[in-house]
């Protein structure tokens, strides 16, 4: 029996399924994301394992007792949320200690678990600061220090990293994930995004339309992919005589499907090129090693396993 | 040229001038003029006028009443209108609209029609508030509401309602909508939220609210004058006796720029007071 486990969990808005037999177990210490595009039901199964939305039908259990039953201010679970939703009239010590003052924990063991927690997401020397006084990713850790101070069963975290810039978000990304590695907490990620899903997660959930598609480790999913719905979502793909084939696995070779480049883009570490072939336009991505590529207007012949 | 900013803004500063400055000017000027029962007005530069309105002791007790009257409306406007404000936003798509018109209603209908409306539940001892009150057993004789300080009090605060109601909402409209769930998830319950969350972030509309309501309840006409009738009298309503009864023009404006220069006082000072406390917190 999985620590978390949701179980053929529907919330309905009128008609419309939101979320729609949603079945999923989480084991302990366990990163699991929930990857769809908007308005698949993500944050709404977040929501229900929150508390602050009830579901139509279905089972939520954590360490196999039914949180259903539980008001959300008492399931003890660490949220963070896409807006940060910091209480703007607190300093950042106020904030992360609200959780430890509804729990009464004593005020000198207080300040030591703010502090350390601070510490651990690399903001020791801000506690006197007020949120509206810091950046997008300063808040960011704010709010997860905040979440993980109360030491929760689950941390929930819904597209915590979509209001932060490209390359900031691609450090949270790996700063998250050794800070979950660290302390061990079993959490869920909401996101959008399949390169953040895949990076972080051990494994991820493919929602489509309140349904989930694939479950499994990111790699599985992506070279393995359940639908056509799983394939596209996960990474580009092109469809050759029936066959679905990764772009990156296509290389050019002197035999093998004879086309034309119609387009060449140049994108630092590798080239994305557009071929026209006698079986459709087909997409090829060739990793950068500094040699002379096909340029456009050239023929080529395109090679990849299972087919030469 | 950099003139045509200043010129576009010429007629609006033309207009103002006209309609603010100028009256404004001419107020304070008549404020240091003489008046006699039979000589009329005399345009000369003495102190009498301000010397009887910062002496007298009837002038201390009328200008204590009207702060004291505004004081209390603000207070009850504040108590009665944040809670409904926030019930207000809670509400969901149809019902928020009803009766956001339910309370902001009222301000289509003049300020006379509904305090004569207050008059006739009031109006002497078989007036419906008394009925209503005597009839649950809350009171054993009839409280006077007509011609007392209390009256105009419940009166004002209900013609002026809507103003606190409005300014708690707007600040209630930039609350983060997750931020009562994310301190529920802390373990908050709905009273600590309530308290630790949602009021300090709704202080400073509650504040510019009151801030609102004292300067429209000091300066208030309508109601004083039919609640309060011809003794209980407020700095506005003796500014009109002045005017229109004794026709002493001069006291008159001296009560009238008084309490203009108190209000503009206290205004500027809480304004000040909101600034320095929130400048950081919501810059
Ligand atoms: N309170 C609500 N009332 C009606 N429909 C809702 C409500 N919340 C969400 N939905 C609908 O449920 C679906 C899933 O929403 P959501 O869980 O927010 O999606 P996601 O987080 O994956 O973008 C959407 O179609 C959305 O419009
Ligand atoms: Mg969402």
């Amino acid at each position: 029996m999985a620590f978390l486990e949701l179980e053929k969990l529907t919330k309905s808005f009128g008609s419309h399924n939101a979320v729609d037999g949603l079945t999923l177990g989480v084991e302990k210490g366990e990163f699991v994301a929930l990857l769809g595009p908007s308005g698949c039901g993500k944050t709404t199964t977040l929501q229900m394992i929150a508390g602050f939305v009830e579901p139509t039908s279905g089972a939520i259990r954590l360490g196999g007792k039914d949180l259903l039953a539980m008001k959300p201010a008492k399931r003890g679970l660490g949220i963070v949320f896409q807006s940060y939703a910091l209480f703007p009239h607190m300093t950042v010590a106020e904030n992360v200690g609200f959780g430890l003052e509804m729990q009464g924990v004593a005020a000198a063991e207080r300040r030591t678990r703010v502090g350390e927690t601070l510490e651990l997401v690399g903001l020791g020397a801000f506690t006197t600061r007020f949120p509206r006084q810091m950046s997008g990713g300063q808040q960011q850790r704010v709010a997860l220090a905040r979440a993980l101070v109360i030491r929760p069963q689950v941390l929930l975290l819904d597209e915590p990293l979509s209001n932060l810039d490209a390359k900031l978000r691609e450090g949270m990304q790996i700063e998250l994930r050794q800070i979950q590695r660290t302390v061990g907490t079993t959490t869920i990620l909401v996101t959008h995004d399949q390169a953040e899903a895949m990076a972080l997660s051990d494994r991820i959930v493919v929602m489509n339309q309140g349904k989930a598609e694939q479950i499994g480790p990111p790699h599985e999913a992506y070279e393995r992919p359940a639908t056509p719905f799983v394939a596209n979502f996960l990474g580009k793909t092109n469809l050759v005589n029936g066959a679905t084939v990764r772009p990156e696995r296509i290389s050019f070779s002197t035999v093998g499907l004879a086309g034309t480049v119609r387009t060449r883009i140049f994108q630092g570490n590798h080239w994305l090129y557009q071929v026209e072939t006698g079986s459709g336009l087909v997409t090829v991505i060739r990793q950068n090693t500094g040699e002379a590529m096909p340029g456009e207007g050239d023929g080529v012949h395109l090679a990849w396993e299972g087919r030469a | 040229m950099k003139a045509a900013p200043y010129l576009l803004c010429l007629p609006a500063l033309v207009l103002f001038a006209g309609v603010v400055i100028v009256p404004l000017g001419m107020t304070v000027l008549l404020s240091f003029h003489d008046w006699g029962q039979y000589k009329g007005i005399e345009p000369v530069f003495i102190l009498k006028n301000w010397q009887e309105v910062l002496g007298d002791s009837y002038f201390h007790e009328m200008f204590a009443r009207t702060f004291r009257i505004a004081f209390f409306v603000t207070l009850l406007a504040a108590v009665f209108g944040a809670p409904e404000a926030y019930i207000l936003n809670r509400m969901r798509s149809p019902w928020r609209g009803i009766f956001l018109l339910v309370i902001l209603g009222p301000l289509l209908i003049s300020v006379v029609a509904r305090t004569l409306g207050w008059a006739l539940l009031f109006g002497g001892n078989s007036g419906l508030v008394n009925k209503a009150l005597m009839g649950m057993g809350l009171i054993s004789a009839p409280l006077p509401f007509m011609f007392t300080e209390t009256g105009i009090v419940i009166a004002l605060a209900h013609v002026l309602m809507p103003y606190m109601v409005l300014a708690v909402w707007a600040s209630l409209q930039r609350l983060d909508p997750q931020i009562e769930n994310a301190a529920v998830a802390l373990g908050a319950g709905p009273f600590t939220v309530l308290r630790r969350i949602v009021l300090p972030q709704v202080m400073p509309g509650i504040l510019s609210g009151a801030v609102i309501v004292f300067a429209l309840a000091a300066s208030a006409f309508a109601t004083p004058a039919i609640i309060g009738g011809r003794r209980l009298k407020v700095a506005s309503t003796l500014a009109f006796d002045e005017f229109l009864n004794t026709l002493n023009w001069p006291l008159g404006a001296a009560v009238a720029m008084l309490l203009l220069a108190a209000l503009v006082a206290i205004i500027w000072g809480t304004n000040r007071l909101v600034e320095r406390r929130y400048a950081q917190v919501f810059a």
